[in-house]
């Protein structure tokens, strides 16, 4: 039996051989452990935000000002976005799950950089510690909302300028990721597996990779810009100095309307993971799938002007960015039926990620599909910068993203710890999740119908009800949230030993010599010549001796 | 961990199909075409990154026209061009070292790089003679000249051009000091017998990065000195 990668010095190090365990991690040039390092910061930051739209919450459970005043309250929002976003969800799925399982999934050791991903990891670290340093210095934390708009972010004395450096140096770390991953899943493919035998996660990695290359220096040089401007005024934001603030628009959304396909495309692919490992079937139209990841961040890049309906542009543009905002849609309602199809006479096992991957399926659509609604340019114009807005995106980022990051955690558990949480204990954590998510933004399409705008402190007294379900249901929801992890995290230690296969599920990451993996991985590197899920009468159809790599079916 | 450190050369695993036939494995260690993969890509996201600028600048042109003319035609084409034709030399000059190199010819590599390396301190050296001029006519980020809303400022087009200028060349001669930086490294470890002709992904990394630079500098030279070349001054 190998050594496990959590054992005490069974890790190699960016610089010298330190003795220490401590210094063993934070010198770990192992793609899984830095996962697992992203996965503690990123849920770290998750919680504080959530806890800070808890108090937005408490402060929105009555009109009028209860515990923070309005100036705080924007802060408050910008801190939620600012770390949601920058944080939390853009390295999310990537950083966590394309750093542990991504090699393991081709075949590989590490990735293409094992350095350039240690140095990436601190990069980040890095960029957090200035983003919250701004909490505490000078005027406070920005309160522009995380999208920064100009020009009021020129003008307001709060730290918006460590918060735009703060992010530019966040782009980097996600730019490194994605660079590394590309050449990663172009050079160390295991032989024999060409594209069309990647597992779905890989291209959903792939395909996100490209766009953290292509879109995020456009938002980076579009911060250095807003800085340059805030420190010397020389107008090119500013239409007081003959700048023009609807540029800053664009090329913020030139970035960060791809990046939402940024965060959804990995978090889709664990859903590809997922649907065939517990329909026991192979998935339905492998290669639309693909494809459709591929697709969306291509047509993805087209649609960034939906953002700017309401802020001044022509309307022959209007009209083809809406064309192209449904266009995009498509390729979505593509996987969304393949999945479907996937489990149609499948044999459906209702294991915990199962059920996030479908609860996500209830979410996600509603997400998607009101997204359908205020991509159409006279819906928007009432629609703009309401709730409805705010509950859309929510319920497509973390009804989405998130919940099938969650899925995830709850699939990959076994492989990262060799061992199993308890799965009653889980799926009741699930269901607490699902009903105080869905309590929660679900009354915000109705008061953002009825006018509720967003980022409003107070409010008029016919919406207090729907702010009030929100509010008991935001309760519902953290109660879910602290339970999930309560469960997972004690199963780190306690949780009943597994073995490296626990679902029976067909793709590499799942054919290791032992639960967990050894340092280097595989014993061998096999060859591929099967497709990634490949299930006959449920059971997998390709079985490998675990020492030699070599196929025994 | 790099073979370097262990003293051994890597050794590439083999795997073994079916019907016995063995493949070589790549791994990540002495990867030549993923270092050069990765090199590229990143000079992809400087091409974005720089095309974000040059997209600003564009949008400004057709705002403020007249006054963009106007400021550009107060720059030196001879300056600007001299440092145009500097560059290039110096990319040819970085490009023959490469080649060298390939042919293992490391004393010739080395002398090349040197020459790069010079002409990169030319290049700088007259670009902080402009600044200085430049700064001596009031013309700099931060003076009254390119603030708006005082007696001195110039108009608004012109102080977006400036600002623009400042800005864009300001980014392109950190490029050209980290790009000396980057060769003063790469002696280093050609010294240190690292980069040898057998092993030169970092030689060629540093070329493409050079590359880059006097690339974007072919676009800003004319952008900025001449758009307004031949209109009075």
């Amino acid at each position: 039996m190998s050594k496990s990668y959590l054992e005490a010095g069974e890790t190699h190090c960016a610089i010298g051989h330190p003795k220490s365990v401590f210094w063993q991690w934070m010198l770990t040039i192992d793609h899984k452990r830095i996962g697992l390092m992203y996965a503690a910061v990123i849920f770290t930051f998750f919680f504080v935000a959530v806890f800070v739209a808890l108090t937005m919450r408490i402060e929105l459970f009555a009109p009028g000002a209860q515990i923070l005043d309005g100036d705080t309250f924007n802060q408050a929002f910008t801190l939620h976005g600012v770390i949601m976003i920058f944080l939390f969800i853009i390295p999310g799925v990537p950083a966590v799950f394309g750093n542990i399982v991504m090699p393991l999934m081709i075949g590989a050791k590490d990735v293409s950089f094992p350095r350039l991903n240690w140095f990436t990891f601190w990069l980040y670290i890095f960029g957090a510690l200035i983003a919250l340093s701004s909490l505490w210095t000078g005027e406070g934390f920005a309160d522009t909302g995380w999208t920064f708009y100009a020009p009021y972010s020129l003008n307001t004395n709060t730290n918006v300028i460590t918060t735009l450096v703060a992010a530019f140096v966040l782009g980097m770390a996600s730019i490194l990721t994605g660079l590394n991953f590309l050449v990663t899943i172009h050079r160390l493919r295991a032989p024999g597996m060409d594209f069309f035998k990647m597992p779905l996660f890989v291209w959903g990695i792939y395909a996100t990779a490209w766009i953290q290359l292509l879109a995020t220096p456009v938002v980076g040089i579009t911060l250095v810009l807003a800085i340059l401007e805030k420190v010397f005024g020389i107008g090119i934001f500013d239409p007081s100095k003959g700048g023009d603030p609807v540029l800053f628009e664009h090329l913020f959304w030139i970035y960060s309307h791809p990046a939402v396909y940024l965060m959804i495309l990995p978090a889709f692919g664990i859903m590809s993971e997922i649907i065939p490992t517990f329909s026991r079937r192979e998935v339905f139209g492998y290669r639309t799938i693909a494809l459709s990841s591929a697709s969306i961040a291509g047509i993805g890049y087209l649609v960034w002007g939906h953002h700017l309906f309401t802020s001044g542009m022509s309307d022959l543009a209007k009209t083809i960015f809406s064309f192209l905002t449904f266009f995009v849609a498509i390729p979505t309602g593509i996987k969304f039926y393949d999945w479907v199809a996937t489990m149609y006479k499948g044999q459906i096992h209702m294991t915990t990620p199962m059920l996030w991957a479908l609860g996500t399926m209830v979410t996600f659509v509603i997400g998607g599909l009101t997204g359908v609604t205020i991509a159409m340019i006279g819906a928007d114009i009432h629609l703009q910068d309401t709730y409805y807005t705010v509950a859309h995106f929510h319920y497509a980022m973390l009804g989405g993203v998130v919940f099938l990051l969650f899925a995830g955690l709850h699939y990959w558990f076994p492989l990262m710890f060799g061992r199993m949480y308890n799965e009653k204990h889980a799926k009741r954590a699930f269901w607490f999740n699902f009903i105080g998510f869905n309590m929660l933004w679900f009354p915000m399409f109705i008061a953002g119908y009825l006018g509720m705008p967003r980022r409003y402190f107070d409010y008029l007294p016919e919406f207090q009800i729907y702010h009030q379900i929100s509010f008991f249901g935001a309760l519902v929801f953290i109660t879910g949230l602290i339970y999930m992890f309560t469960v997972l995290i004690s199963a780190i230690k306690k949780g009943e030993k597994v073995g490296p296969n626990h679902w029976n599920a067909t793709t590499l990451e799942w054919h290791l010599p032992s639960a967990p993996p050894p340092l280097e991985n595989h014993s061998k590197v096999p060859y591929v010549d099967f497709r990634p899920y490949e299930y006959h009468h449920g059971d997998p159809v390709v079985k490998f001796n675990y020492e030699t790599m070599q196929r025994i079916d | 961990m790099s073979h370097e450190e262990h003293g051994h050369e890597y050794v590439p695993e083999i795997a073994t199909a079916r019907d016995g036939k063995q493949y070589e494995v790549q791994g990540w260690q002495g990867d030549f075409y993923g270092g050069k993969l990765g090199f590229w890509l990143f000079m992809l996201t400087e091409v974005m990154m720089f095309g974000a600028m040059f997209l600003t600048l564009t949008y400004y042109f057709s705002l403020h026209h007249d006054d963009f003319i106007e400021a550009s035609s107060e720059f030196s084409v001879l300056l600007g061009g001299t440092n145009t034709v500097v560059l290039l030399i110096s990319a040819l000059t970085m490009g023959l070292g490469l080649l060298k190199m390939r042919a293992g010819d490391v004393k010739g590599a080395k002398l090349m790089i040197y020459a790069t390396m010079i002409l990169a301190l030319v290049f700088l050296a007259i670009k902080g003679v402009e600044w200085t001029e430049d700064y001596h006519d009031g013309v700099f980020l931060g003076l009254p000249a390119l603030q708006a809303g005082n007696p001195d400022s110039r108009p608004l087009g012109e102080i977006l051009f400036f600002g623009m200028y400042f800005t864009m060349t300001g980014l392109h001669g950190f490029h050209i000091i980290l790009g000396i930086g980057l060769m003063l490294w790469l002696l280093k470890r050609i010294n240190a017998g690292k980069v040898t002709p057998e092993h030169h992904i970092l030689h060629f990394n540093i070329a493409l990065y050079w590359d880059l630079v006097h690339l974007i500098w072919v676009f800003v030279f004319p952008y900025f000195y001449m758009i307004g070349a031949g209109h009075g001054h």
